[in-house]
């Protein structure tokens, strides 16, 4: 077992180092990561501008939300972000060098990167996550810090599920890139949003489907007590380790399938 | 023992759905019916012409690919069910897709390589030094793969797929497209692997010299099926594959016939060049370069090894009859 992680961590030091050696390029990486983080929240700001309260949600509100989820996001990329690579890996034939090797598929593609400069992205989920816990009139206690721990470590599982599920299915969709991005990122922006302004095709697809809701949506209902989507109980926040099982049963199933598609077609 | 063992092995790939008809899907069947076995501490050339179905072999033989019927096995294990405990005791080489880390120094891939195969420190040190000495890549072990030469990068290619000592080693066409010291540096390598570890080596080339100098067994496979198993001996009986001696004379000069060993193919620029056939069983190419030194003054000369595929073209005709 000891070994077996020495391999992990000695592949990840080597990535880790390889950046390095090129700062100018990792510096300019990871201002760059910051600023399209600033945008985003930019974004949710304007829309406050024209209205006080957006789904139920004000500014303070929604920015708990964006925080909440866009640093579980950040993780998440930092951590298996790219998957996305898989189609690139499948044409150069590197997929095939990982069945050369006495590791399971996945953990080499998850391992085969580490992409430092997302590092920028986690700071502007931080920081909006930090202001927000400030101004929001929060009723603190042993349950509201466990709720929000809850929250963001299910958001983290669910956003790296989501990376993998994309993964297993681009076996199928050689250039589904965009099809997968869609509910990846997608599904992403959606869980910075208040869900009362959604849909009710997207609540079902980002509720229960993919269930992003249940990263930031759900669990700041609960601890802020906000109306919620009408006939959820608000102690639905606390079910994010459910979702969180569901998705990572969901790109389980996705991924040895997908895997066994490519076995099975020869790439 | 057999190190590769496989019963009726058979690959079929299907294609898209016709438009139309939906029911009907093109097949193409890559390896047929195939039985094979490679016995603990052989060399084998496994050879034929492109989509003949050696690359589909080899990637069930190594848990690439399943197998759409028959059975295979490899290092006495089943390759798809037991893939990790497979990927410790045989390497492989694809000639067209790297195992190294390509923005990291040769160095760095050989220790990532070792963490992967759990070398322990002292014998990571000692294989890779050894590996270093042999196969001639000290100086270009500070070196980022990006930036290595082709026969530099082969040669770390087979470097890393042999540093955890494997017992079978896979080479898929291991020597293209490298100059002729390269690959003469790389066939005395496997050579001397082969004699020290009793490591068994399976080969695809399309380049005759690897099969001659590495192999003491070759399969020809075609259309996915054994269509010659023997030796260089036997497959040159059935074949004739003669090497050619290429000589520029000094002076213009008859048709060089007569000679011992060797037999007159044609005359070029009024007898200036000729082409002399010979069995490289029965002479070689300098006895010939004597007997024709001795009627005539040689400038340059050249070899022209048997082209594989035609090789390949002649038993492809003897068993199709």
């Amino acid at each position: 077992m000891r070994n077996a992680l020495r391999a992990y961590r000695v592949v990840l030091a080597s990535r880790a180092r390889s950046q390095a050696s090129h700062r100018a390029s990792f510096r300019m990486d990871l201002v760059g990561a910051l600023l399209v983080g600033l945008i985003e929240f930019t974004e949710i700001w304007v829309l406050y501008t024209a209205s006080d309260q957006i789904g139920g949600f004000t500014l303070t509100q929604i920015m708990l939300v964006f925080g909440l989820s866009d640093l579980a996001f950040s993780l998440a990329d930092l951590v298996a972000g790219h998957c996305d690579n898989l189609p690139r890996y499948v044409r150069a034939g590197t997929l095939d060098v990982f069945f050369l090797r006495p590791q399971a598929v996945l953990a080499q593609l998850v391992t085969s990167d580490l992409s430092l400069r997302r590092i920028g992205r986690c700071l502007v989920g931080a920081t909006a996550l930090t202001v927000a816990l400030v101004l929001n009139d929060i009723d603190w206690g042993i349950g509201t810090i466990g709720l929000l721990a809850l929250a963001l470590a299910c958001g983290f599982v669910i956003f790296t599920a989501q990376f993998v599920t994309a993964a297993g299915l681009q076996f199928f969709l050689v250039n589904g890139a965009e099809m997968t991005n869609a509910f990846v990122y997608g599904g992403r922006y959606a869980a910075t949003q208040s869900a009362t302004v959604w849909p009710r095709g997207l609540l079902v697809v980002f509720g229960a489907i993919f269930p992003v809701a249940f990263a930031a949506y759900l669990p700041v209902v609960t601890l802020l007590g906000t109306p919620g989507v009408a006939g959820l109980p608000a102690w639905l926040g606390w079910c994010a380790p459910v979702a969180a099982c569901w998705a990572v049963v969901v790109a389980a199933v996705c991924w040895r399938w997908g895997l066994r598609h490519y076995r099975g077609a020869g790439g | 023992m057999n190190v590769i063992e496989t019963d009726g092995l058979t690959r079929v790939f299907t294609g898209r759905p016709e438009r139309k008809n939906r029911m009907r899907r093109a097949r193409h069947v890559a390896v047929d019916h195939l039985d094979l076995t490679v016995r603990e501490g052989e060399a084998v050339g496994y050879i034929g012409a492109n989509g003949a179905g050696k690359s589909t072999t080899i990637k069930m033989l190594v848990g690439i690919l399943v197998p759409t019927s028959g059975t295979v096995t490899t290092a006495g294990l089943h390759p798809l069910k037991q893939r990790r405990a497979l990927a410790r005791r045989i390497g492989v080489v694809f000639g067209q897709r790297s195992q190294l880390w390509w923005d990291l120094p040769v160095r760095e891939s050989f220790s990532i390589l070792s963490a992967i195969h759990s070398l322990t420190a002292d014998d990571e040190r000692a294989r890779t030094a050894e590996l270093v000495e042999m196969l001639e890549m000290g100086e270009f072990l500070a070196t980022p793969v990006r930036q290595l030469s082709l026969g530099q990068r082969m040669r770390a290619e087979v470097a890393a797929a042999l540093l955890h000592r494997p017992e079978l080693v896979i080479l898929d066409e291991p020597t293209i497209g490298l100059d002729v010291l390269s690959k003469q540096r790389l066939r005395e390598f496997l050579v001397a692997q082969r004699r020290e570890h009793g490591t068994t080596l399976l080969l695809t080339t399309h380049d005759m010299g690897d099969v001659e100098r590495l192999c003491d067994r070759i399969l020809v496979v075609d259309h996915g099926r054994l269509a010659f198993d023997g030796t260089l001996d036997g497959l040159a009986r059935t074949v004739g594959a003669r090497r050619e001696l290429v000589v520029d004379l000094a002076t213009p000069h008859g048709d060089l016939v007569d000679l011992h060993g060797a037999e007159h193919v044609r005359s070029e620029s009024d007898g200036l060049r000729q082409r002399l056939a010979f069995d490289p069983q029965r002479t070689t190419a300098a006895r010939v370069l004597a007997a024709v030194s001795e009627r005539a003054e040689v400038l340059d000369l050249s070899i022209a090894e048997p082209d594989i595929e035609d090789v390949v073209r002649e038993i492809y005709r003897a068993t199709r009859g």
